[in-house]
């Protein structure tokens, strides 16, 4: 088994165009100002968070394959960018580079746009818009811009999909197929999605942006973070409800419900001289307290720090996950936690999670039970 | 655990297929496709799911659905939130669970590929919102049933399971990707079998969107016909139970064929269109070659990507032509796509139960109304239908976007 390390981290989200910005709204533990967002045929508009404009037109925008893409695809370019900018100064050029790009939504906007065009005159619908509309869309323009992608997929799925897809990261630079691989996640705003929300869960404000892990096999490459584990995932059935698979998930996980990481068999040594850090978790709660119930129940003996990113953000489904997982890391990173936990309890398919560690610390193969070969001292 | 995998495999199992389904517009079921496939019959009528008339092109290969799904273990209710794709898929999910064998479990995973999901649904949401905004009765259950991910998880409680789902969406590679990632979770040991394949219905919106383009052919779909002018849509599903061979001879399964390789990548030149000289096909064919152990000495038949638009075509003969060399001149290739249409994220799912047909059945499927081939193919187009000692075949998806994938199956005796 390989080690996967965390080269680099990206995110664009209601609090702006890079990790800083999230990290600095997150530290201020204030909910973001929201936004009204019209809605055709009712008078009162939906309460959203809109991603701010960014300050200085990003360079990116004058690559010609992005000419007319959709926020979304601006957004995940934006974020893999960012993540990969440690590695782009190393050695990027010799790369394989792998990409995942994960969804829910997807290209809500000129779906919506192609769609309203056909329902008006389908012979004048616009050529232009309508291959902007599939999932795959911002993963090809992604690679277009990047132009060492040797290897690409793009899955949909609930919020906890963005587990899989960074477990498929791991899979392919643990078969050798890549050198880094970036996992994203994103969604774009528009108002039948924010509609679509408001039929599900009436307080949750509607969001967009993405968030980027950039994984690597390389410990020179690390940005200080290591990938521990990535519980299954616990789908949803009849048998099997919200509350079940998260319980399953969070003892699956294994996570401690103590802050701070105890001497187990093998690490007495290391426990005197290991800095004694908290674990942080980072959870996917929100505002509604029904829909947030079965999470809030797995994790109940938690003690220790614990942020919500939903609570400050919005539901920004597939890219409130990426910022979850951002957000972990770059606290784990920031020295601020020896590790940090990832719990995804999705709307309808899922419970994930995960748990990213110090990468010079070895708290994660100790309280998980793995072999000890390859700790470093 | 995902991550970090317990797998103590030395070298990877041996995958095969031990279930099939097909549902596309020539029939619901192996037996009535292998048919049309093999005395290539084709399917396209006058589109009936919407209107067509200010479009340029106006047929499609549609399904007949049968008046009942097959018994289920989901409930009435549960039934009739199935759209038209996801009926598509349970068909052929029920009919590949059949012929497996397998009992229901609470870990089978299953991989799917789709471009559009329960587009239908999202079709009637939208045009509910913008027509009769203070309207609001289905669309709580449209916004749920839309996402693809409920409607796999529906299939899992069909069959009585429950277990991980992906949902893969490459555009029209999704189906083969679908089956491709399948196959590297049992060979990466985190599983002994999953469930896999694509579906895809006919959709207003993706149907509009390909005329747009002027995509549709306004004649017959003649895919590496010289004088080809489009491609044809058509809906469907397939998926097949994949597994390892030691699983699959301990149960005394009996196994339509083996998934030796595998090989995908992306090509950046263009959204929808293909790199002119076929770089990245000619890669992934070469990657499902490397991983299956083969050279395109070994290869009997190709079932191309061939969608009969004027770009994918010449791409892919130029690819085929390079990567089989002088095998190329007697190399036979054909389009189902001439059959049926072209089915998006189910296409590779579908193509790859047509290669498992051959192998099984041993003959060709023909591309009847071809006549005059392009001058990029090097290879012999089969026109007529014919039998064939087939051992390895090979099959050919490629998607809006870039993503390219080849799988290549071999003949279990």
């Amino acid at each position: 088994m390989s080690r996967i390390f965390v080269a680099g981290l990206g995110a664009v989200s209601p609090a702006g165009w890079n990790v800083a910005a999230l990290r600095g709204a997150l530290d201020k533990g204030e909910p973001l100002p929201t936004q009204l967002l019209e809605r055709p045929g009712w008078n009162k508009p939906f309460s959203v968070r809109l991603v701010p404009n960014p300050a200085v037109r990003p360079e990116f925008l004058a690559h010609p394959r992005l000419r007319r893409t959709s926020p979304i695809t601006h957004y995940v370019v934006a974020t893999a960018l960012e993540a990969t900018a440690t590695v782009c100064a190393t050695r990027i050029a010799q790369f394989r580079l792998g990409l995942v790009v994960c969804l829910q939504s997807g290209c809500v906007n000129y779906s919506c746009r192609f769609y309203d065009e056909t329902l008006k005159d389908p012979a004048t619908a616009s050529p232009l818009v309508f291959p902007e509309t599939v999932y795959a869309a911002p993963a090809s323009h992604l690679a277009a811009v990047l132009e060492n992608v040797s290897l690409a997929s793009t899955l949909v799925g609930d919020p906890a999909a963005f587990l899989q897809g960074v477990s498929l990261g791991a899979q392919w630079l643990e078969e050798n197929r890549v050198d880094a691989c970036l996992v994203i996640g994103a969604e774009e705003t528009n108002w039948i999605l924010a509609d679509a929300l408001w039929h599900l869960e009436r307080s949750a404000i509607l969001t967009a942006g993405a968030g980027a892990l950039c994984l690597c096999r390389d410990s020179k490459l690390s940005a200080g973070v290591e990938l521990a584990a990535i519980t299954d995932g616990h789908t949803y059935s009849t048998q099997n409800g919200r509350s079940q698979a998260a319980r399953a998930m969070r003892r699956q996980l294994g996570a401690p419900a103590s802050c701070r990481p105890k001497p187990s068999q093998g690490n007495e040594d290391l426990a005197g001289k290991m800095p004694a850090l908290p674990e942080l978790l980072c959870d996917g709660v929100g505002n509604n307290p029904r829909a947030a119930a079965p999470e809030l129940d797995a994790w109940r003996d938690w003690t220790g720090p614990r942020i919500c990113p939903k609570r400050i953000l919005g539901e920004g489904l597939m890219a409130a996950a990426a910022w979850q997982c951002v957000a972990a890391c770059d606290a784990v990173a920031g020295g601020r936690f020896a590790a940090a936990n990832i719990s995804l309890v999705g709307s309808n398919q899922q419970a994930m999670g995960a748990r990213f560690v110090r990468a010079d610390s070895h708290i994660s193969h100790l309280s998980l039970g793995h072999p000890t070969g390859n700790i470093r001292s | 655990m995902l991550f970090p995998t317990t797998s103590s495999r030395q070298t990877p199992p041996r995958v095969v297929i031990t279930g099939a389904g097909i549902v596309t517009a020539l029939g619901l079921g192996w037996k009535p496709n292998a048919e049309g496939f093999r005395t290539g019959r084709t399917a396209f009528r006058p589109v009936s799911l919407f209107d067509v008339s200010r479009l340029r092109a106006k047929h499609a290969a549609e399904v007949d659905l049968p008046a009942t799904l097959p018994p289920t273990r989901l409930s009435a209710k549960q039934s009739a939130r199935l759209d038209r794709a996801a009926s598509l898929l349970l068909l052929a999910t029920d009919e590949a669970w059949q012929q497996s064998g397998w009992e229901p479990a609470e870990n089978l995973p299953l991989v799917l590929g789709t471009t559009a999901g329960g587009m239908s649904l999202g079709e009637s949401y939208f045009r509910q919102a913008v027509q009769r905004p203070d309207h609001r009765r289905h669309q709580a259950t449209r916004a749920v049933y839309y996402q693809p991910q409920v409607q796999a998880r529906m299939i899992l409680a069909a069959l009585g399971s429950n277990g991980p789902i992906t949902i893969v969406s490459n555009a029209c590679a999704s189906g083969s990707n679908a089956i491709g990632h399948a196959w590297e979770l049992i060979r990466f040991g985190q599983t002994d079998r999953v469930l896999a394949g694509g579906y895809d219905a006919l959709s207003e919106l993706v149907f509009v969107g390909f005329d747009a383009l002027q995509a549709l052919s306004t004649t017959i779909c003649r895919p590496f016909d010289a004088h080809r002018d489009g491609l044809a849509l058509g809906e469907g599903a397939a998926v097949v139970a994949l597994e390892t061979l030691e699983s699959a001879r301990r149960r005394g399964a009996d196994i339509l064929g083996e998934l030796v390789g595998y090989g995908t990548s992306i090509d950046q030149h263009h959204l929808t269109q293909p790199h002119p000289q076929g770089s990245t096909t000619l890669m992934v064919m070469k990657q499902a070659c490397e991983t299956a152990g083969i050279t395109p000495e070994n290869v009997d038949y190709i079932n191309a990507h061939g969608t009969g638009t004027v770009l994918n075509d010449s791409s892919e003969a130029l690819a085929i032509s390079e990567w089989a060399g002088r095998r190329a001149a007697t190399l036979p290739v054909s389009s189902t796509k001439a059959n049926i249409g072209h089915l998006l994220g189910a296409a590779g799912a579908v193509e790859a139960v047509v290669c498992l047909m051959t192998l099984r059945e041993q003959w060709l499927p023909p591309e009847k109304l071809f006549e005059t081939p392009d001058p990029a193919c090097k290879f012999p187009i089969v026109q007529k239908p014919r039998d064939a000692r087939l051992n390895v075949v090979l099959s050919n998806s490629f998607g809006f976007g870039g993503v390219n994938a080849s799988l290549i199956l071999r003949r279990c005796v």
